[in-house]
This record gives C-alpha cells, structure tokens and sequence, in this order.
C-alpha cells in the first residue's frame, strides 16, 4: 500500500511502521524522519488518520456497554458460592488441625505417664534389692 | 481512585465480603464492556467477567495499589479474555450481539455531528470485530485503556517486542479499513 516516494534517504515504506507512535506522541521522530515526513504529504496524511482513529479508539473507553440484566446478581452469587466454599475449607482444615494438635497431645500424655510407670518401678526394683 | 472506593478497596482486602460486593458493583459495567470488547461476544464476555473476579477476590489480599483497582482488574480480565480466546474454536461462528446497549455519556450538543460521530464509532467497532483476536486484544487494552506495553504483554503471554508488533499491525489494519488513502484497497472500507 505504500508508495515507494523517496524524499530524503527514506522512504515511505520504511518508516510507515513509526508513523502511528509519532502520532501517539510516543518519543519524537528522528531528524531523518521528521525531513521525510516534512515533504512527503502522503505520511502526513497518515499521521492525520492515525491521530484520528487514536482519539475514536480513545473515546471508546467513556462507553459502557450495558451487561445483560441480572448478570450482576449472577456474578454476587458466584463469589458467595466461592466464598462458602473457601470458608467450608477453612474450617475443615481448622478441624483437621484440632484432630492432629489432639493425637499429639493425647500421645504426649500417654508418653509421659508411660514415663512415669517406669520410673515408679525402677524405684520399686531399686528398694527392693 | 475515589476515596470511597479506596475504603471499599481496604475493607474487601481485610477480608470483608460486602465490600468486595460493593468493588464488583461498582467496576461491573466497565469490566464487562472490556471482555466484551476482548472477545467479541455477550456470552463469552459474561463468563470472563464472572472468573476475572473470582480470580480478583482470591487474590485482592495480593492487589498492592500502586495501581488504581480498575486497571488492577483490566489486567485480570485481560487475562481470563486471553484465556478464553485461546480456548475458543478459531472458526467458531462468532454472533454479534445487535442488542447491546451502549450508554452514550457525552454530552450531546450538535445533532448533526453527533450522530456523525456516533456512526464513525459504529464502523471503529465494527472494524474492531473484524480484526483478528491476537491483533484486537492489543489495540483495545493499549489504546482504549491505556494499558503498558509491559502489562499487555504480559497479561497475554506475550513477549513486549509481540506485543509492540501486533499493535502496530492492528492500527495499521485499522487504519487502513477506516480511513484508506489513495491507492490502498477500498474494498476493506467498513
């Protein structure tokens, strides 16, 4: 699509590519460029356009395309659903950390009354002999 | 970011559920007119916006605000639109939903120009649908919502380079649809 009009070392198919980022006003063009584009009316004309469709892109941003109704109450009862699901999580895992914390402890205990038996007959066997 | 909206922000990140309900009424239109406008379609659209904010309310604890919450969510509904367009058939019939409503906020002052520049918008957005996915996702997060190449990028698991690229051939597409110049195809015009 692009002519291949030579004003200046460049020509228009080379720097086409840069033409929508110096319309966006993305850094500034390089001297070789911006001599180029001074003379070549057909890359100015493209700047224009570009400047033109960017500020329509632009504009598309303060519309709001309107969801179908009751979408909104779909999304709320999604999250809830998520919600008690994470919450249904949670606990169990808060019970299976009481159930793990209660095997422990009932182990300790039982260690440390298995400790005391030994040492009570140690104490037997000991006044004995 | 409002002040009210920071509250809402703060509170949902506490972990306080109404006020993550609250975030959702309030960004709902926006994030749904940015899936649809990502994927093209009100049903696909629905189900972005509906797992972008599943995703949002697992990780708001994580939302740091150095960025406004919506931005934060664009980027989440960037995402889920990514991943729904890979998923999608690449010749699926795609329906254009003539029944969405668009909520005009401009302040009308000359009819005329109005409803000219109400039918240049109707041909953007054509123009939009037309392009493919990979070169659509792109233009609308960078030139309508102004996202960073950076996030894009990554949002769409891209490299930045793919990213600048695929911008540059979707301006240039539309570019060449809407407003041809001498000697480019016509037969492209919307």
């Amino acid at each position: 699509m692009q002519s291949e009009t030579t004003f200046t070392s460049l020509t228009c198919e080379a720097i086409a590519a840069t033409l929508a980022d110096y319309a966006d006003g993305v850094g500034s063009a390089p001297n070789d460029v911006r001599a180029h584009v001074e003379t070549c009316l057909r890359c100015q004309a493209e700047i224009v356009q570009y400047r033109r469709l960017l500020r329509n892109l632009h504009t598309l941003r303060t519309e709001v395309l309107e969801p179908a109704p009751g979408h909104l109450t779909a999304v709320l009862a999604h999250l809830e659903a998520a919600g008690e699901r994470r919450a249904i999580r949670s606990i169990m895992s808060g019970r299976r950390g009481a159930y793990v914390g209660g095997i422990a402890l009932a182990t300790a205990a039982a260690g440390a009354a298995g400790a005391v038996v030994l040492a009570g007959r140690a104490r037997r066997r000991a006044l004995a002999s | 970011m409002t002040a009210d909206l920071a509250e809402r922000v703060a509170a949902a990140k506490a972990g306080d559920r109404a006020a993550f309900d609250d975030l959702v009424r309030a960004t709902h239109a926006d994030a749904y007119t940015l899936a649809y406008r990502l994927v093209g379609n009100e049903e696909d659209a629905r189900d972005v916006v509906q797992e972008a904010y599943l995703r949002a309310f697992k990780s708001i604890k994580k939302f740091r605000e150095d960025a406004a919450f919506s931005t934060w969510l664009y980027r989440i509904v960037a995402n889920c639109a990514s991943t729904s367009l890979s998923k999608r058939s690449r010749h699926r019939h795609e329906i254009l939903d003539e029944e969405a409503l668009i909520e005009d906020t401009r302040v009308e002052i000359d009819p005329v120009a109005h409803n000219e520049a109400l039918a240049e918008r109707d041909r953007l957005t054509a123009a939009l649908r037309e392009l493919p996915d990979a070169l659509r996702s792109v233009v609308v997060l960078r030139d309508v919502y102004d996202l960073p190449h950076e996030a894009i990028a990554a949002e769409l698991g891209i490299s930045e380079a793919n990213a600048k690229v695929r911008l540059h051939r979707a301006r240039r597409k539309l570019r060449e649809t809407l407003y041809p110049l001498r000697g480019e195809d016509q037969a492209h015009a919307v």
